[in-house]
C-alpha cells in the first residue's frame, strides 16, 4: 500500500510561511508590540489603519501572510514535537492539531478580512 | 519498502532522551529556531484580533490597545520579537546553503547570496513602516 505523499506541498507552503514571516513578522511586532505600545514613535490613528486594512490590497496582504505563516507554524512545530519531544506515536493526532488548526485560523483569517465594512 | 531496523533485536534501540538538544549548542540553536514557529503563530493571532477590533470600532481599537500596554503582552512581544529576528537570520542565512550559483564557472559566495535577502528585508521593512506611519 503506498499513498502519494502531500509532504512536498506542506513542505512548499512551509518554506513560502518561512520567507513571508522571516520579511514581514519583525516590522510588525516591532511597531504594534512595542514601539506603539510604549510610545516610541505616535501610533497612526484608528481612521488611518481602517482605511488601510479596507484597500483590497492590504487584505490580500494580510491573508497571505496569516495563512502561510500559520502553514509555516504547522510544519515546524509538528516537528519539533517529533524530534524534541520524542512523541511520535501521537502521530495522526499531533498532523490534526497542526495542519488543523492552521486550515483553522486561515478559514477565519479569510472571514475576518471579508467582514470588514 | 523494508525498514532496516525491522530485524534487530528488540534491545539494540537506545532511548534518547527528552532532552537530548541541551547536549550540544548547535542542538539547542536547532530547537530554538524550531521554537520560533510558535511565536510566529502568536504574531498571526495578534493581527487577527487587531484586524477584528478595527472592524469592531473605536472603542474595542482602543482597549484592545491598552491590552497591549500590559507588563504582560509587552513582555510577551518583545520575546516574540528577538524570537522572529533570530528565525530571518536563520533563514537568510540558509539560503546559500540551500541554493548553489554558479557565474562563469565559478561558484558564488554565500555573501553573495544572503546579502540580497538581507537588503530585501530592510528595504520591505521601511516601506511597511512608511505606509502604516503616514497617517
Amino acid at each position: 500500500m503506498h499513498k502519494r505523499s502531500n509532504e512536498p506541498f506542506l513542505w512548499m507552503l512551509f518554506s513560502a510561511g518561512g520567507v513571508v514571516s522571516a520579511m514581514l513578522m519583525p516590522i510588525h511586532v516591532l511597531l504594534f508590540g512595542l514601539a506603539f505600545p510604549l510610545g516610541w514613535v505616535d501610533a497612526p490613528s484608528y481612521e488611518h489603519l481602517l482605511a488601510l486594512v479596507r484597500h483590497p490590497l492590504t487584505r490580500v496582504y494580510l491573508f497571505i501572510l496569516c495563512s502561510l505563516a500559520l502553514f509555516h507554524w504547522a510544519h515546524r512545530f509538528r516537528f519539533t514535537l517529533y524530534d524534541g519531544l520524542q512523541i511520535k506515536h501521537l502521530n495522526e493526532l499531533i498532523n490534526t492539531f497542526c495542519y488543523g488548526g492552521a486550515t483553522l485560523g486561515t478559514a477565519v483569517a479569510a472571514y475576518l478580512l471579508w467582514r470588514i465594512p | 519498502m523494508n525498514n532496516p531496523t525491522e530485524y534487530l533485536p528488540r534491545s539494540y534501540h537506545t532511548r534518547v532522551s527528552t532532552y537530548w538538544w541541551l547536549a550540544r549548542w548547535p542542538y539547542v540553536k536547532f530547537i530554538l529556531r524550531e521554537a520560533s514557529s510558535v511565536f510566529v503563530a502568536w504574531i498571526v493571532v495578534v493581527t487577527l484580533l487587531q484586524i477584528r477590533a478595527l472592524t469592531r470600532g473605536p472603542a474595542d481599537y482602543a482597549e484592545l490597545q491598552n491590552w497591549l500596554r500590559s507588563p504582560l503582552l509587552l513582555t510577551l512581544n518583545a520575546v516574540s520579537l528577538a524570537f522572529v529576528i533570530f528565525h530571518a537570520v536563520t533563514w537568510f542565512n540558509l539560503a546559500p546553503k540551500a541554493m548553489v550559483i554558479r557565474l562563469r564557472g565559478k561558484r558564488l559566495s554565500s555573501l553573495a547570496i544572503a546579502a540580497p535577502n538581507y537588503v530585501a528585508w530592510v528595504v520591505i521593512s521601511a516601506a511597511i513602516a512608511w505606509i502604516l506611519l503616514r497617517g
